[in-house]
């Protein structure tokens, strides 16, 4: 086997070992004590759930799966540019930046029905409320890259008499870029977390039922297996929308930053 | 002695002073004639001001005062003498996102002139400094002396009438400093171009130099001014020759007394 495979496989196994063990011991422990399925259904039960459920599962995570990546589009493109407009503007940023962070921690849960009030539209409103969560991990880093430029290069830049819309685009952006796919893979989680939480509050507002509205929905009927098979799917999401955040970030940074060097390359 | 140098110099320093706000003062009366074709060593204890100067002589650094007047053959008249004068700083100072060609490119890509003209000035460049085979390779795929040499071939490309360099050796070790010394040199003797270089190093600043100027500690001032009369070419045979160690002898002197000056 060669180093890089067994590499890749040692990042694999490990996690799901775990995972294994886990499931193990939690389907012992309901045996074992015979806990009825609408305190702690096993995982089995879970299973079974997710077999008969999954396909109307499925279609309502695809709701909340178009909320939360239209939310993470509209972080990423206002998030960057309001960070680009800060970088040129430090009067813009001193002013403005507090009231990000306000955005930031009022919590969503709190401010959810008035945005569901305001905006009528429905998919809009969830839209909105998971973008607020969403946008600044993304505004934050990416300003803290565009200020991270190297002080010698921008000395440099200076001595060959660049404009400033030269700076911004052969230094500070490139700077900037690792930093901007730190907020976004962060931001990926948030703006499922986001719309999970809008959904919550908005209920069935709209003809759509997303997943958060399914597992309120299976909770009032103590129906707990699909409870859980729902979470296991939002999880599962969360995994994966992370995964590919990941990926996308190592492919743009694979040629020059640290963090997107294979080890075997060393 | 450099007065009479005046009708060619290119840079022309009168009592150039710098004081920071802090209140530190860094340089102090600092008069500097530097002619056509010159290449002159600034050495001097840490923190003697060296590099604010060379940072004043570029533009980068505005002396609180004193007079700075650069006479460089297209010089436009503007505060920026742009692609005029190159500058070569401690640290490679590349982006870590760009190939070596882009890197060395980017004076060009800055003056929005990026033709087959320009990329066959780089391609040379690039051979001059000795990284044929290394256009496509990133910043951190290459030794800290060939990066350095990345940083070279960028100040060169553009042609500058003045090269300012920072103690760009100062980090490397005392074969690959060998290897570029002879390089730089090599470089120097085919162009004439002007250059000022900073240094720690006497026997670098022997080795390299044409003219040499002691500082003192800070405030900084010009302590000795001396002339290199070391044949040209230099090879790396001079290293061992009983000239180049009485020179050698005799920067150490003035910079052992500058050094006693400047903590008086």
């Amino acid at each position: 086997m060669s180093a890089g495979r067994f590499l890749r496989l040692w990042r694999i196994v490990p996690p799901f070992a775990v995972g294994a063990v886990l499931l193990a011991i939690w389907e012992f422990v309901v045996r074992i004590n015979g806990i009825p399925p609408y305190i702690l259904p096993s995982p089995l039960a879970i299973a079974e759930s997710l077999w008969t459920d999954g396909p109307s599962l499925l279609g309502s995570l695809l709701v909340t799966l178009r909320v939360t990546l239209a939310a993470l589009a509209a972080a990423a493109i206002l998030g960057g540019a309001i960070a680009v407009l800060f970088s040129l503007s430090r009067i813009l940023e001193l002013s403005l930046f507090p009231y990000a962070v306000i955005l930031q921690v009022t919590p969503i849960v709190a401010i959810a029905p008035l945005i569901i009030i305001w905006v009528s539209e429905p998919f809009l409103a969830l839209l909105v409320c998971a973008w607020i969560v969403a946008f600044f991990p993304i505004v934050a880093n990416t300003t803290v890259g565009l200020n991270s430029a190297d002080r010698n290069l921008l000395a440099l830049f200076r001595l060959y008499g660049a404009s400033r819309g030269q700076v911004l685009r052969y230094l500070k952006l490139p700077t900037a870029l690792p930093y901007f796919l730190t907020g976004l893979r962060i931001s990926g989680g948030l703006a499922l977390i986001g719309a999970v939480v809008a959904e919550f509050v908005a209920g069935t507002g709209g003809a759509e039922t997303g997943l958060a509205f399914r597992i309120l929905e299976a909770g009032y009927r103590l129906a707990i297996p699909r409870l859980f098979a729902a979470l296991f799917l939002l999880s599962l999401t969360g995994i994966v929308i992370y995964l590919v955040l990941d990926f996308l970030s190592r492919l743009l940074l694979r040629h020059w930053h640290e963090s997107a060097i294979a080890e075997e390359e060393e | 002695m450099s007065q009479s140098r005046d009708t060619s110099s290119i840079v022309r320093l009168r009592r150039i002073g710098k004081s920071f706000r802090s209140g530190l003062r860094t340089l102090e009366a600092v008069d500097l004639d530097i002619g056509q074709g010159e290449f002159l060593s600034l050495i001097g204890p840490s923190g003697c001001g060296k590099t604010t100067l060379l940072r004043i002589i570029a533009g980068l650094a505005e002396p609180s005062e004193g007079e700075r007047r650069l006479s460089l053959a297209a010089d436009r008249g503007k505060h920026m003498p742009s692609r005029r004068v190159s500058f070569v700083f401690q640290d490679p100072t590349l982006m870590p996102w760009c190939t070596v060609v882009d890197n060395v490119l980017l004076p060009f890509r800055i003056a929005g002139r990026v033709g087959a003209a320009e990329r066959e000035r780089v391609g040379a460049e690039i051979r001059a400094v000795g990284l044929t085979g290394f256009e496509r390779a990133y910043p951190r795929q290459l030794s800290g002396g060939m990066r350095m040499r990345v940083s070279i071939a960028r100040a060169l490309v553009t042609d500058p009438d003045l090269l300012l360099l920072d103690e760009p050796f100062a980090a490397l070790d005392e074969i690959t400093r060998m290897a570029l010394n002879d390089d730089l040199l090599r470089l120097w003797e085919s162009r004439r171009t002007t250059v000022v270089f900073v240094t720690h190093s006497v026997f670098e600043s022997v080795y390299l130099s044409t003219r040499i100027a002691v500082m003192t500690a800070r405030p900084g001032r010009i302590a000795a001014d001396l002339r290199v009369d070391l044949p040209q070419p230099r090879e790396r045979s001079l290293r061992t020759s009983p000239g180049y160690a009485a020179i050698c002898a005799a920067v150490s002197n003035e910079l052992v007394h500058a050094t006693a000056a400047g903590s008086q």
